[in-house]
């Protein structure tokens, strides 16, 4: 399979929810080895983008290539070949309650591959080592550990079978500020290690300018702005206002007026 | 004023005709997935890879776990057939152990046994399913299944339906012993029927068809609450408040189709 440089590459994605349109003709190219940030008011349709990218909602129109090959449309095989590609952190860790913490992050080593338990608890141990956490929580259940915790062995999960794409959905909600500081330079360390394409959804900007190296802009169901982090600190109102309400968190503005329909 | 009154008359009835056209359509809707997810079901029960692991818990649980409360249902209803039936069978001058065994028997196992035991099951183990996976869905587990390369389908559905419907007719079997001792626990203690005499009716006028029906009903409602449980999990809504109303509807929905199954095969059983 040839590696081009355009890792992922979004043209036209459209998705509706009965009269909601959430993404409206979006288009986003993601360079191999970048790490980019999706931001965006709630509601904006960034994870409706991310979920169309796994292929867990089935987009209206438009196309996702990665690496070279369509996902939508694609058959049951090649859609299960190409999610190998990934590893998601969820939102909430969404750990499975049922499995030890071992066998959440070995899972795929586990479910897929048949790997022996002894083997696959070592993976995991490697695993949870890379994020700073002791083997004594190996044997635990997720409701035993923190919050802080459950994000870190939901990372190791996401990355202990070297994925070549990473996504990341809102890493440091719920999170306290030491903790999320911590979180993110995983996730840096993480994807500069695996040299992987990833994509955070995040409102937390702290969290972005750790994590990501470019940042793209979801506003109306399509993507309004994209640029380096620089770039994007250097943006004024009058060049766009919409972006710079945003990273500035002000409360009035056009993001404002669009959510009430009129300004406060 | 005519035209007013006339013209209102439309409104109301176009509105009406528009409430029963979506919830038409809501309803087709929903038989429509409920028909996908059931052949997608049946599907994954035949593909490999089956998860060992996951299909020997939900055996455990629906089979090994729900053995007391299937026992103790049809334990009891054995017991008050037995009272029943001789306070019942004396206004026509059929008392007797002959009388009150052969009721017993052929009532436990051709319907009480697996009626009741599928209206218990469901309230147990389809309310939990509903609940479990409706749970991993607003916790996005059934997501991160499909990102893990694993088919939430063949991984949660197929063991917990094939589970379902190969314990049903186990735990039956058993509650049909269990109730049948139940109306012989009454007859010869309470009643004061002669053991040996009952048993033996007990065994005379059972024919093995009985038990077969009885256990054809429960395989089928172990398939019915196990699918119901499983389709409202899985469809669930967000939230505490989505998860509720999942198991609310298992557990609903599951004993209206396991009454409608339990007639539709007596019927085609037992007909003239």
């Amino acid at each position: 399979m040839t590696k081009t440089a355009d890792h992922i590459k979004i043209k036209g994605l459209s998705k509706a929810f009965d009269e909601k349109i959430v993404l409206n003709a979006l288009d986003l190219n993601i360079n191999r080895g970048k790490s980019i940030a999706v931001i965006g008011t709630s509601g904006s349709g960034k994870s409706v983008m991310i979920k169309c990218l796994l292929g867990l909602i089935e987009a209206d129109e438009g196309s996702i290539i990665i690496d070279g090959i369509e996902m939508i449309k694609s058959s049951r095989k090649t859609h299960e070949m190409i999610l190998k590609k990934f590893g998601m952190l969820f939102q909430g860790g969404a750990l499975f309650d049922s499995l030890r913490i071992w066998e959440n992050i070995a899972f795929r080593y586990r479910q897929g591959k048949n790997m022996p338990p002894d083997e696959a608890r070592n993976v995991a141990a490697m695993a949870l080592a890379d994020v700073n956490l002791e083997p004594r929580v190996l044997d635990l259940y997720p409701a035993e550990i923190s919050g802080g915790m459950q994000k870190r062995v939901a990372l190791a999960r996401a990355v202990v079978d070297r994925p070549e794409i990473l996504l990341f959905d809102e890493p440091t909600t719920g999170l306290d500020p030491i903790t999320s500081g911590v979180i993110n330079r995983l996730i840096r360390r993480a994807v500069d290690r695996l040299g992987a394409t990833a994509i955070t959804i995040s409102h937390d900007m702290t969290s972005i300018r750790a994590i990501a190296d470019e940042v793209a802009m979801i506003h109306d169901g399509g993507i309004i702005w994209i640029g380096t982090i620089a770039e994007m600190d250097r943006v004024t109102q009058a060049e766009n206002p919409i972006l710079y309400q945003f990273i500035n968190g002000e409360g009035d503005g056009p993001l404002t007026k669009s959510e009430t329909g009129k300004n406060p | 004023m005519l035209v007013q009154s006339s013209n209102s008359l439309i409104g109301n009835g176009m509105n009406i005709l528009r409430i029963l056209g979506k919830a038409t359509l809501v309803l087709l809707q929903q038989f429509g997935q409920l028909s996908i997810f059931t052949g997608q079901t049946l599907y994954w029960i035949f593909r490999p890879p089956w998860y060992g692991r996951q299909m020997l818990r939900q055996f455990i649980d629906i089979g090994y776990y729900s053995l007391p409360v299937v026992g103790l249902t049809t334990l009891f209803s054995g017991m008050v057939i037995a009272l029943q039936s001789y306070t019942g069978t004396a206004r026509f001058s059929a008392e007797g152990e002959g009388a009150v065994a052969t009721v017993v028997v052929l009532i436990i196992t051709r319907e009480l046994g697996p009626v009741l035991a599928g209206l218990m099951v469901a309230g147990r183990i389809g309310a939990s399913m509903a609940a479990e996976i409706g749970t991993m869905r607003v916790t996005d587990q059934i997501d991160a299944l499909a990102t893990l390369s694993t088919r939430p389908m063949q991984y949660l559905i197929a063991p917990r339906v094939l589970a379902a419907t190969c314990c049903l007719p186990f735990l039956v079997l058993i509650g049909d012993i269990i109730g049948v001792f139940g109306g012989y626990l009454i007859g010869v203690y309470q009643l004061g029927f002669n053991p040996a005499a009952y048993l033996n009716s007990t065994v005379m006028h059972l024919e093995a068809f009985d038990v077969i029906i009885g256990l054809i009903k429960a395989a089928a409602f172990g398939f019915i609450l196990s699918i119901m449980g499983c389709f409202h999990g899985f469809h669930s809504g967000r939230g505490a408040e989505g998860v509720g109303r999942a198991v609310t509807n298992a557990v609903v929905y599951s004993a209206i189709l396991i009454l409608v199954a339990d007639l539709l095969i007596t019927s085609l059983a037992f007909a003239k």
